[in-house]
């Protein structure tokens, strides 16, 4: 049931206008599920999540009892969301422009 | 020869004789007591050279003659002679041989030598006489029993011996062992770090806790399991699937920016310079495929999440009936609906609990009531009426949520065309139901046609119905012959009143928010009224040019109302600015008819639904939502409704 949510969202998320790919990154860094090509997907997965982790060190060295829940970076070209959870980090980049 | 001079051969060793080597071991002094040491022994020892002679050798006499001349003594010795300057033949050879010699001792009494050594002897014995006289002082005094044994001892043959054990020679001994491993480790620790480790361990206690707990009883067989399937779900997960409907949400805000931006911040600037005018801003459109050829019958927001509400599917079209879908969309995800859930015939009317906001009463077309819990996401009611439990007969056209009775059971009202107003009270297995109403034709009957035959003994159909906002016994119902009643829930066979005024069907009818008298009605006679319900007469009446689907007051203001029409129009008119014409008259939808509208109690939006799925979102222009003041104070609103209700009965008369 949850699972099938899941696909399904995803699916509607990369069926969205302007988004580029989504990519799921593990704890390791390892990307387990991506719509990209495998280049990309391996720089997004390296820098996003060192990236994630520094934003949320912030967060939590400002107030140990708070948490990161959500992280938007917005670039000329796309805008890079990041949901990053305990066990993995979801990344989604789209491009806001495009119609 | 010359005579043998004894002084001369002092120097001059002898001819050599073998003696005898006699080797002495070295006398020891045996100091009394000390008789371990052996005794000094004599041994005579052979030297290797000693001629062996046999018995007759030793015997024989071997006459040995003496004479002047050295045997050894050399014949031929020449000497240089200075004087004469050659080498001359010495003829004189020495011819001593010492045999033995002796130093004397004896000395002339009248030489020096003497003299001195008389002198020395003298000295020394009167020095001994002192001595003596000096050991023997003390005797008498008393015991001196001086140990003299060492003075004593034997100066020549003396020797001290000492035993010394033999000394261990020290040794330095040295063992190293293999170094442990080492591995340089680096960390920066943060504050929240150290925070998230107290707070693990704490965790980690609490479950030892429990496990403890837990042992006596067989649960561990249960754990292993469920955690294995845990962890196949890491992906899908409850995480997973918030992380994902987040980024959905946000993927939807980027894409929809100038729209989120619209709601939040867009007031109409040209509204200062229009008096009496408003407009209306389409904000975002709730388009589903599964709603696709439905009607939208009935929108509800949430009374708890004012971006929540939920959106029934069905078909007013008798002829053309289908499935019901129930659609709880969120202003922050317009592509796809928070949770679906779908009924076999046709949803015609929903509301949410005003208290316990997840529970939604659904009616249907053919005449069933439900009851879901959204949160569940199960497509399945928690309650249903059944044909055995009293289930309506026809059409469902409203239902509505009550105060909890007595028991605390949660208990609401339905009306359908089959003319009966039911209260459904959910108890702990299933609805239990009791009609309140039924909604005889009398002011029908008396004024149609006695041959009319059909209408005797039938009941009118319920249309809608709404109940007062203060004596919550009281409620008015619209039926489809265009009569209003006004009802009690404390006598269920009367009509306390009943107002004519339309001829159609009276699609609405809808109390105001503020004032406790007054009620709106909005029929397909292209009309809509405003009631007092003291007055059995219409005390306004708003020709819309088409029939009237849907009207709904404002929740800020007394005098505003909003009401859709099936020319795909949204009429808002505010009685406060102008009596008779709407603020604004606004075509929103083309080719479909507008069903339903609903004011959201927060935001300054209202929802439209039309007849062919889709709910737009309006966002109402600042002149369309004057108030008198915020929050609006009940009795200013209600003085101003009822000025204006003076005016209009003024006027009437």
């Amino acid at each position: 049931m949850a699972d099938a949510a899941v696909e399904e969202t995803m699916k509607r998320i990369n069926s969205h206008k302007g988004v580029t790919g989504i990519i799921i990154v593990n704890n390791d860094g390892i990307p387990i599920r991506t719509t990209l090509d495998s280049n990309i997907t391996v720089q997004y997965a390296a820098l996003v999540t060192h990236m994630a982790s520094k934003a949320r060190s912030v967060v939590r060295t400002l107030d140990p009892q708070n948490d990161l829940v959500f992280l938007r970076i917005r670039s000329k070209k796309h805008e890079i969301m990041v949901a990053p959870e305990t066990e993995y980090v979801l990344i989604v980049v789209q491009n806001p422009s495009a119609t | 020869m010359p005579p043998k001079k004894p002084t001369k051969a002092r120097g001059k060793k002898g001819q050599p004789t073998p003696e005898p080597e006699v080797e002495e071991t070295e006398p020891e002094v045996t100091a009394p007591g000390h008789l371990d040491f052996e005794p000094p022994a004599r041994e005579i020892v052979v030297p290797k050279e000693q001629l062996e002679l046999t018995e007759t050798e030793l015997e024989e006499e071997i006459t040995k003659m003496l004479t002047a001349n050295n045997p050894t003594a050399p014949t031929n010795i020449a000497r240089f002679n200075f004087k004469e300057r050659t080498y001359k033949f010495e003829p004189m050879v020495d011819q001593l041989e010492t045999h033995y010699r002796s130093d004397g001792y004896v000395l002339h009494r009248s030489s020096d030598d003497a003299k001195r050594q008389m002198e020395l002897e003298r000295m020394e014995a009167e020095a001994i006489a002192e001595f003596e006289k000096q050991l023997n002082a003390p005797k008498e005094d008393g015991e001196e029993a001086v140990d003299d044994s060492k003075q004593l001892r034997n100066q020549f043959n003396f020797s001290e011996r000492a035993a010394q054990t033999q000394n261990n020679p020290m040794r330095d001994r040295y063992t190293s062992t293999e170094p442990p491993p080492t591995a340089s480790f680096n960390a920066s620790c943060t504050q929240w770090e150290i925070y998230d480790a107290y707070m693990e361990d704490q965790e980690r206690q609490r479950l030892q806790k429990e496990i403890q707990k837990a042992k006596g009883k067989e649960k561990d067989n249960k754990k292993p399991e469920e955690e294995k399937k845990e962890k196949e779900t890491v992906m899908h997960g409850s995480a997973m699937c918030k992380a994902v409907k987040v980024m959905e949400r946000m993927v939807n805000q980027n894409s929809f920016s100038d729209i989120a931006d619209d709601f939040k911040y867009w007031e109409d600037a040209s509204d200062q310079f229009r008096e009496g005018e408003g407009t209306l801003l389409p904000l975002w459109k709730f388009y589903n495929e599964r709603a696709k050829r439905k009607h939208v019958t009935s929108i509800c927001w949430n009374p708890e999440y004012h971006d929540l509400f939920a959106v029934g599917y069905g078909s007013f079209d008798f002829l053309k009936q289908s499935t019901g879908l129930i659609c709880c969309y969120s202003l922050k995800n317009p592509s796809h609906p928070e949770y679906t859930f779908t009924t076999e015939s046709g949803v015609m009317c929903l509301d949410f609990h005003p208290q316990h906001s997840s529970l939604l009463a659904v009616g249907l077309y053919d005449g069933t009531v439900m009851v879901y819990d959204v949160r569940n996401k199960v497509n399945r009611p928690i309650f249903s009426s059944s044909v055995k439990t009293g289930k309506h007969t026809d059409p469902v056209w409203q239902v509505c949520w009550q105060e909890e009775d007595m028991t605390k059971s949660l208990n609401f009202f339905s009306v359908s065309s089959d003319g009966r107003v039911t209260l459904w009270t959910m108890s702990k297995s299933e609805l239990t139901y009791q009609d309140v109403m039924e909604l005889k034709l009398v002011g029908n009957v008396r004024d149609a046609d006695p041959d009319d035959e059909t209408a005797l003994g039938s009941l009118a159909g319920g249309c809608s119905f709404d109940f007062n906002k203060t004596s919550d016994h009281l409620f008015v119902v619209g039926t489809e012959e265009g009569n209003i009643h006004k009802c009690s829930k404390a006598y269920n066979s009367q009509y306390l009143e009943t107002y004519k005024g339309h001829n159609m069907s009276v699609y609405t009818v809808k109390w105001n928010n503020q004032h406790p008298k007054v009620f709106l009605s909005a029929s397909a006679d292209w009309t809509v009224k405003l009631w007092d319900h003291t007055n059995a007469k219409p005390i306004m009446s708003f020709d819309l040019n088409n029939a009237v689907g849907d009207v709904a007051w404002a929740p800020y203001s007394s005098t505003v109302f909003a009401a859709v029409t099936s020319d795909g129009k949204v009429h808002v008119f505010d009685l406060n600015e102008n009596k008779h014409e709407p603020m604004c008259e606004q075509k929103i939808v083309r080719k479909a008819k507008l069903t339903k509208i609903t004011y959201n109690q927060k935001h300054p939006i209202i929802l439209v639904g039309d007849d062919r799925g889709c709910v737009t979102s309006l966002k109402l222009s600042p002149n369309l939502r004057k108030t008198s003041g915020s929050p609006p104070d009940a009795e200013v609103e209600q003085d101003k409704l009822n000025k204006i209700m003076e005016v209009a009965l003024k006027g009437e008369v």
